[in-house]
This record gives structure tokens, sequence and C-alpha cells, in this order.
């Protein structure tokens, strides 16, 4: 890079060539760009809409009746547009033995997803402050593990966890199914709070430490008061992470936990005869909103999530 | 008194964590690779027979299939997700209008679960109603779009299906990386003359090599984790043409009463996992010891 720099230093007729170089360059850019700038936004809607199209054809889907369906044009709108789909799909629709619609797959999916949230996220804030401030011997390694942790398939953990489970009485119901999730939640939760807790000035622990404050207090009082940003970040991943989740559900909630996700899949695998693609299309909706409307509402959050998670890994 | 007690309080508030991984992950890890050597059916036995679980593992044709489906689904959706997901951070990052509203809609799939992705590709590659009869009734009658339910091209839709619900993760995280490329490098670039298109595959693509790292781990352990999409789309169908390792074991366990085989397929699955982690962890523990 530096040797141009010293030649154009050299040269006392360079400093009057750049003005029409650049000139001419600019003018030659601005023409070339209109004709790159036409293939940018070309190349961005169309993917835009190839990612669009499946959220299209779910939504006008779910508004058609069957007749409309069978007589073809997936991408058709729909000529008598119906929200019975929807009906059928929130309180009639058949999931496995009851045919009472996928609301009570919502409910459950509620009473899992809440303190499934608020307990990883108390952990994994006292984790991150703990290993941000407190020097206890060995728990960088054990995070190490943690974190490691995070990428193993569940399955390698899956069958000792039911064991124990059942040992303690508690498989196959709703404090066996949170505890999983605060399990497997933990990582991402204690590496959000501990990047986070790293940009926090030292001085501002040792000052507290000199007032006389003790593990605890200066958790309340002073950390956690000033992680709401965290928080809201933590609180996002999590409420998806855990409403997305299928597997765990399916093995540790119990037949009368069963989350939304384990129900949906239940309706379109027990559908006999004709399959109800329309009120199949209103059950996934119904089942994707909450995550969809958390993102639509919160995106840039919702990024910063992933990133924060992610890419400090 | 008062003083040892805060002494320990450290390692009383960091008790759930230590339980979670010396009981849930490295207990129950070991649990299952001492279950993959004895001859557990239904339920685990004490019973060691050596590493015959393995051996019947790698002669049992259903496993095989999986591995090698998940070898060839793993590749494109890595290739695939890489290409589209730096694609379209690069165009975005020209300056464009709606940048924003792009970014939403690149990156929307990737709020929706697994099951729901599943469920949507499944109707839209039904054949007949799905996109194929569209295509039909436009007067395209020599394409027939019905991979979802052929044995050789099976895999190819759950690909699909997932690309679409990844690949915005990876536009994500490149387009942060490229945000933070000291502009200068751009400037410099621009007086030499160098067209954009070599900034970026000679000097923007190795600056980037860290998050192009982290990208690479998130995406390989999503493939070797994949299992809800597929119950969701193929059910591991036609036949057993989309199984794969994780939904090979899950069956084993809860369905066919063959724990011990099952253990034995988990422990082969955390190889590749911790053959992935084990470059990433070197890299860390040095960078700390500098």
């Amino acid at each position: 890079m530096t040797p141009p720099i010293i030649d154009h230093s050299a040269h006392p007729a360079i400093p009057l060539a750049p003005v029409p170089v650049r000139q001419v360059a600019v003018r030659k850019r601005g023409r070339r760009l209109t004709v790159a700038r036409i293939g940018i936004y070309a190349f961005l809607f169309t993917a835009a809409l190839f990612f669009l199209l499946p959220l299209y054809v779910m939504i006008v889907t779910s508004l058609k009746p069957m007749e409309e369906i069978r007589a073809g044009g997936i991408f058709a709108l729909p000529h008598a547009a119906t929200l019975e789909p929807w009906r059928q799909a929130w309180s009639g629709v058949c999931t496995g033995a009851a045919c009472e619609g996928i609301r009570g797959g919502f409910w459950n999916s509620v009473l899992i997803t809440v303190p499934s949230t608020l307990i990883t996220i108390l952990v994994g804030a006292v984790n991150g402050y703990a290993l941000s401030f407190w020097r206890a011997r060995g728990a960088n390694l054990l995070f190490g593990i943690l974190l490691a942790g995070a990428f193993v398939p569940v399955q390698v953990m899956i069958y000792p966890l039911v064991r124990v489970m059942a040992l303690a009485g508690i498989f196959g119901s709703l404090p066996a199914i949170v505890l999983v999730h605060v399990i497997f939640g933990m990582p991402v939760m204690t590496l959000l709070f501990r990047n986070y807790y790293a940009g926090v000035p030292q001085e501002l622990f040792q000052a507290a430490r000199i007032d006389g404050g003790g593990f605890w207090r200066i958790f309340l009082q002073v950390m956690l008061p000033m992680s709401l940003p965290v928080i809201v970040v933590a609180g996002i991943m999590q409420v998806t992470g855990v409403w997305n989740d299928y597997i765990l559900g399916l093995v540790f909630a119990g037949r009368d936990h069963l989350p939304m996700t384990v129900e949906l899949n239940n309706v379109i695998m027990t559908t006999t005869g004709t399959r109800q693609y329309n009120v199949n299309m209103a059950a996934t909706i119904l089942t994707a909103l909450l995550p969809l409307a958390l993102y639509f509402v919160s995106g840039r959050w919702f990024v910063r999530g992933i990133a924060a998670g992610a890419v400090k890994g | 008194m008062k003083r040892t007690f805060a002494r320990i309080t450290p390692y009383a508030a960091l008790s759930p964590m230590a339980l979670t991984v010396i009981v849930a992950y490295v207990g129950a890890a070991l649990w299952t690779l001492r279950i993959s050597l004895t001859s557990s059916r239904t339920f685990p036995s004490g019973e060691f027979i050596g590493l015959a679980q393995y051996q019947r593992l790698f002669d049992n044709e259903r496993w095989m299939l999986s591995l090698h489906n998940l070898a060839v689904y793993g590749v494109l959706f890595i290739l695939a997700c890489l290409a589209i997901g730096f694609l379209l951070a690069v165009f975005i990052d020209q300056r464009v209008r709606g940048e924003g509203v792009l970014r939403t809609v690149f990156l929307y799939p990737y709020a929706m679960s697994f099951v729901a992705t599943g469920l949507v590709w499944q109707w839209l590659l039904t054949p007949g109603d799905g996109i194929d009869g569209a295509l039909r009734a436009w007067g395209w009658h020599g394409l027939h779009l019905d991979w979802i339910v052929r044995q050789d091209m099976v895999v190819y839709t759950i690909v699909i299906a997932t690309v679409w619900q990844a690949s915005g993760l990876v536009m994500a995280l490149v387009l942060a990386g490229l945000r933070g490329i000291d502009p200068d490098i751009w400037k410099a670039a621009r007086l030499d003359g160098i067209p954009a298109w070599r900034v970026y595959a000679q000097v923007v693509l190795p600056m980037l090599w860290p998050t192009i790292a982290t990208v690479l781990l998130l995406l390989s352990t999503a493939v070797v984790k994949l299992y809800d999409a597929v119950v969701a789309m193929t059910q591991g169908g036609p036949g057993t043409a989309s199984e794969v390792p994780t939904k090979f074991i899950m069956d084993h366990l809860f369905l066919r009463s063959n724990v011990g085989l099952a253990s034995a397929g988990a422990v082969v699955l955390l190889v590749p996992v911790l053959a992935l982690l084990a470059p990433y962890a070197y890299a860390r523990s040095r960078k700390e010891a500098t």
C-alpha cells in the first residue's frame, strides 16, 4: 500500500493530475453504476420474492375453502375468503385423539415458555455476573464445557435425562420440560450476560466492593438495574427458542403439556382422508405467530441477540 | 464465619451451572457412552459387550443411509447458505434503498420453527396441488416438481426448506462483519482503481474470516442436529430415503426399544461436533493466553 503514496509525492506533476482523472473516473463510474444498480435491485427484489413466497402462500391458503384449493392455483388469491379454517385450526381440528384444535397447545406453550424464560434468564444473569467479576476457581473451565454443550445434539444427553427424571418422578410433567429448557438454554443466556458484563468497568464493581457490597447486593442493586438491554435481548432469544422447540417438548412435556409445535405436527400427521391444507396452514401460521410478531416488533434487538450470541462465541 | 460465607457465595451462585455441566452434560454423555457398550434393549443393562453395538450400527443399512443423507445434505446446505447469505449481504451493503425492509424480509424465516418451516414447504412442494400444479396450470407440462415423493430427490427438498430458513442468519452476520471493515480500505481500493468484486473476493473475504468461521460452526452444528424439519416435512420418507442420524437415534430410543444401538449412534454423532469445536477452543485459548 505504501509505495504508490511515495510515488505520488515524488512526482511534482501528480498533484494536478488527480483532478481530471478523478472526474473521468466518477463519470464513468456513474454511468456504469446505473446498469449495475438495476442489477443489484433486480437481484434483491427476486430474492425478496423467494423469501416472501412461503409466507404469502401460507396466508392465502389459510383463507381459501377446500374447493378452491382443489381447483388448483396455489398462488391465486382467494375468491371467497373465509376465516373458517382459522376457527377450525384454533378450536376444532383433531390433534391425535382429541378434536379441540391447537388452542390447548397454545396455552401449554405459554405455560412452558414463561417459567423457562424467566428462570433461564435469571440463572444466565447470575452466571454471567459471577464469571465476570468473581474469580471462582474452575468457573471458566465449566463455562467452556457449558458453551461446547450448546453445539452437541440433544440426542447425546436425552436418554440419561429421561431416566433421571423418571427416577425423580417428574418425567412427563411441566417441571420436567421447564428444567430441560433451563438446562439447554443456559449456555446462550450465560454467554449473553457474560459478554454484557465484560463491558462494565471493573472500577464500578471495585467501588461497590469498597462500599461493603456483597455478592448478591452488588448483583441486585448495581448490575441488574443496568442490565435492561441485555435482558430484553435474552428474553427475545429465549422465548423464540423455547416456543419453537419441538424435540424437547415431544420427549419431556408429557401428554398433558404438549407444546404447540408438537400439537401442530400431530394435526398434520393424524389427518385422515383428504388433507385440509387450509386448516393446516392456518394452524401453522398460528404456531409461528408469536415468534414472528416478536421478530417484526423487535427486529433490531433480535438481530443484536443473534450477533451477540453467535459472533462472540 | 461471615468471611467464609462471603467467600463461598460465588461458588453457591454458580452451582446451577456446575450441576448442569457435570450432571446434565458431561454425566449424561458419559452415561450414553456407557450404555453404548452394553447389550441394552428396552432398559439399560449392565452386560458389557464391547464395541458390538458399533459394529451392528455400521452394518445397519438405515444408519449408513442416514449418514450418507446427512453428508449430502450438509455439504449442499452449508454451501447454499454461505453463497446466498454472502451475496445478499454484499448486495445490501451497496447503499440500497429500503435496506431495513430487505433485512427484515431475509431474516424473518429464522424466527420460524423448523416444524413450521417443514410444513410450509411440504405444502408448497406437494405434487399436484402445490407449486407443481401451478406450473402445470401455466402450461409447463414437461416439469414435474415431485421431488418430495421421489427417493432420489427428497434430500434436496429438505435443503431448500432449511436454506430458506437459515440463509438470512448468514446474511445478518456477514453484513455485521462488512460494516465493521475499515472504510479506508475502500478508499484505497478506489484510488488504485480496483473493481469492487475483486476487493470483495481478495481483500474483504479474507478479512471476514472470523465471521465466516463462526457461521461455519453454527451451520455445521445445525446440520448434525437436523431433526425437526425432517420429521415435519417427510418423516424420513418416502420409505427411508430422507432418514437422518438424529431420527434414527430417536426412533431406536423411543419406538424400537433398542437403547444400546441408539446410544452408539449418539456417540458417533458426538465425534464430528467435538472435532468441529476443537479448533475453535484452541483459537480461544490462544487468544486468551496472549
